[in-house]
């Protein structure tokens, strides 16, 4: 016997819609569905009544791709901790259980439909500095340069970020601190990353403050919901990083 | 935020242990408020040290508003459609929510304080009346409200520095992964010891241990 579920869904036909909250209900849910799959659900059910289906981001559904991401009962990704919206699974509701369901809120993320939000922001300040910039040709030796194993440890934990923008979701700020922190951090401490440090620190924030994000002031909201667990020492780095090149 | 924020701090710390002085009697505490504006003396005139730490502070302060007031226009243009569910802190993060109202609740103490302790306007011995007696009969039992304000403000004060703090040297990327929990224990620590300090000499007239 599955759960009963009350969702309250946002739905906007659009970027120029008003948008509102609709009110579903969702029966015989089985606890070993995932939120996404509950999604598909609701969704099956809708289409088969000719009424037009939830959009929602998806890709990979198994919590690597960054696609996916919603904001459930007030919280990015849902209230349990490291787990991206795919990976999210019913067994964490209960029957009767009444779930909100928002898009990402940000202005630098406008609702294209539902609650699929425009990430293009993401990629600009990536654009902006996150790449290294090397001669290319065949992949050089993985032992041609040594790097320390904290460093690597400590790049390669910024780089698990999936650049799924629940940093962004959480933060009262709507700050996309830690986001753009991941990247600099993990392209910072390795070797092939110092060339361009300095130039990249200050062209990654400038450009996330031309987008429109918020401020950071440290509230810790982002690391707390980020499914990858990105460390809040980031920040502290970029804006070491960001100083440094200002001067 | 954070270098107005840490001059603020130091200016507390020393304000702090100077109000102790109240313990040591009406003369220890008067003679300390003439040392204050005598500062430097004979090479520096009268009052000039005081009047530029004044200065300062009244800069930071500014300072300090127009980054909150910045940072909070940003948030608000970053988010302009708000979320309909209430979103829970996931950092719990309690003494980081109470900073921009708390900040406020800061601002309208230090005017009255003004008015109180330096002005003399709202205390009832007046602006010429010395230090120590403006100081006592500020927080005469008669005005429990007083002190009630001043023990909310400086309950604030301590919320405020207990995230303040170590957020100053995130901001200013001298934090690191390995120092939080450090950075935090001392960040709680004086707040705790600047909060329990600027509380004894209000509850001491209170109790009359200072009278």
């Amino acid at each position: 016997m599955g759960m009963n579920l009350t969702l309250k869904v946002w739905r906007q036909n659009g970027p120029s819609d008003e948008g509102r909250m609709v009110t579903y209900k969702v029966e015989d849910v089985s606890p070993d569905m995932s939120f996404l799959e509950m999604l598909d659900v609701l969704n099956e059910r809708l289409i088969l009544e000719g009424d037009d289906p939830v959009a929602f981001d998806h890709d990979c559904r198994e919590g690597i791709c960054g696609m996916c991401g919603m904001v459930i009962n007030g919280v990015a990704h849902g209230e349990q901790r490291a787990t991206t919206t795919c990976q999210l699974h019913m067994r964490h509701f209960k029957d009767g259980d009444e779930v909100t369901i928002e898009p990402w809120r940000a202005a630098p993320f406008p609702v294209v439909k539902d609650l699929v939000v425009d990430r293009s922001s993401f990629d600009r300040i990536i654009q902006a500095g996150g790449f290294i910039s090397v001669p290319a040709g065949s992949a050089p030796d993985a032992h041609s340069v040594p790097v320390k194993k904290e460093d690597a440890d400590a790049a390669f934990d910024a780089a698990t970020c999936i650049g799924c923008g629940a940093c962004v979701a959480a933060c009262p700020n709507g700050s996309a601190s830690l986001f753009t922190a991941a990247k600099i951090t993990h392209l910072g401490l390795l070797p092939q990353g110092q060339p361009e440090r300095d130039s990249r620190a200050k062209a990654m924030v400038e450009q996330m403050d031309l987008e429109g994000f918020g401020g950071c002031t440290n509230t810790g909201e982002c690391t707390a919901v980020c499914p990858k667990g990105i460390p809040l020492d980031t920040i502290a780095r970029m804006n070491a990083d960001y100083l440094k090149a200002s001067k | 935020m954070a270098v107005t924020g840490a001059i603020l701090v130091l200016f507390l710390l020393g304000h702090m242990v100077g109000n102790l002085k109240a313990f040591f009697g009406g003369d220890a505490f008067n003679h300390y408020a003439e040392w204050l504006r005598t500062m430097g003396s004979p090479a520096v005139p009268y009052r000039v040290l005081l009047t530029v730490v004044e200065i300062v502070l009244v800069v930071a302060v500014v300072l300090h508003m127009w980054s909150a007031v910045s940072l909070a226009r940003r948030a608000s243009q970053a988010r302009p459609v708000k979320y309909a569910a209430k979103r829970k802190s996931q950092a719990n993060g309690y003494a980081t929510h109470t900073m921009r109202y708390g900040g406020v609740i800061i601002l309208l103490f230090v005017i009255w304080h003004l008015l109180d302790m330096t002005f003399g306007t709202v205390n009832p011995k007046g602006f010429d009346a010395a230090p120590y007696d403006r100081l006592v009969a500020g927080f005469d039992p008669s005005r429990w409200w007083v002190t009630l304000f001043y023990v909310v403000a400086m309950i604030m004060v301590g919320l405020h520095l207990r995230h303040g703090l170590w957020s100053a040297f995130q901001t200013l990327g001298l934090a690191s992964g390995r120092s939080y929990g450090k950075l935090k224990a001392a960040a709680a620590l004086v707040s705790l010891v600047l909060v329990v300090g600027f509380l004894s000499v209000p509850v001491g007239v209170m109790i009359g241990v200072i009278k």
